[in-house]
């Protein structure tokens, strides 16, 4: 799911993309949700752009933080901050929804 | 503002109460938040350019979003996190009106304006070309700075800002 105010969502897509099919799955199976409105985010329950449900279960999830049209802020394995997740949340998040 | 075009004068309260503005030195004038993921990210290289050519030049911080959206961004918000940090380098202004931001044309945040020290706009970019490598130390910031102190043009002199958009009161 995407907000246009932020520019990770293109970055997010790719790696995405490539978790899956480093996964052997199909990286074509992703589908694009774009959040307009604040009433889209809070229908839902949107934390931030980009935010990656697989399965309906969120990649690295921040409890606690504000539903609204903002740009999500994730924190890296080595502690970095960054405007996407970590490549191994995602293929985390993956494999536990495909076990 | 394009390059070559004089900044309009402006005062902002930083986050401790004292007004910062352009003071006939050259400048870099960052606009930034606390919430978006870019500006976190590059903030660590542009403190260390604060610290780095102090002296010689500004580097003003300015918060110019809509803090009734956005309360990261609101003033208290602002205070607590450079207390939190035991103070920074630059001063962190609120745009509170966002009447800077607007006369600069800030798009995102980060986005940097370095002014000669006659406030004429000599770059505007993001500070260098990737958020996620350190290692390229605000490149493109720095190097503004020190063709500004030696009388001569930027090279970029423009670059594309990159970062979460401003958000704009509604």
């Amino acid at each position: 799911m995407w907000w246009e105010g932020c520019p990770s969502t293109e970055r997010a897509h790719e790696l995405l993309r490539d978790a899956l099919a480093g996964e052997g799955l199909d990286p074509d199976s992703v589908e694009l949700v774009e959040i307009e409105t604040e009433d889209d985010a809070q229908r839902e329950r949107f934390v931030g752009s980009p935010t990656i449900r697989i399965g309906g279960v969120e990649v690295a999830p921040e409890p606690g933080e504000p539903v609204g049209l903002n740009c999500r802020v994730y924190r890296l394995q080595d502690g970095r901050t960054s405007p996407t997740p970590d490549p191994q949340d995602i293929r985390d998040a993956i494999r536990e929804a495909t076990t | 503002m394009n390059i070559g075009d004089t900044a309009a004068h402006f005062e902002l309260p930083a986050t401790d109460g004292t007004n910062h503005g352009l003071d006939g030195k050259p400048a870099a004038v960052v606009f930034t938040c606390n919430h978006c993921p870019y500006a976190l990210a590059w903030h660590d290289r542009v403190l260390a350019v604060a610290r780095d050519y102090g002296g010689r030049a500004r580097v003003l911080l300015v918060n110019p979003n809509d803090a009734e959206r956005y309360p990261r961004d609101s003033a208290d918000a602002m205070r607590e996190r450079v207390e939190a940090d035991g103070g920074w380098p630059a001063p962190y202004l609120r745009d509170e009106s966002q009447d800077v931001a607007r006369s600069f044309g800030a798009k995102t945040t980060p986005d940097v304006f370095v002014l000669d020290a006659e406030g004429r706009l000599a770059y505007r970019g993001a500070p260098d070309s990737d958020h996620e490598d350190p290692s390229l130390d605000a490149a493109w910031l720095r190097g503004a700075l020190d063709a500004v102190l030696a009388g001569a043009t930027p090279d970029p002199a423009e670059t594309d800002p990159v970062g979460c958009s401003v958000k704009w009161r509604q």
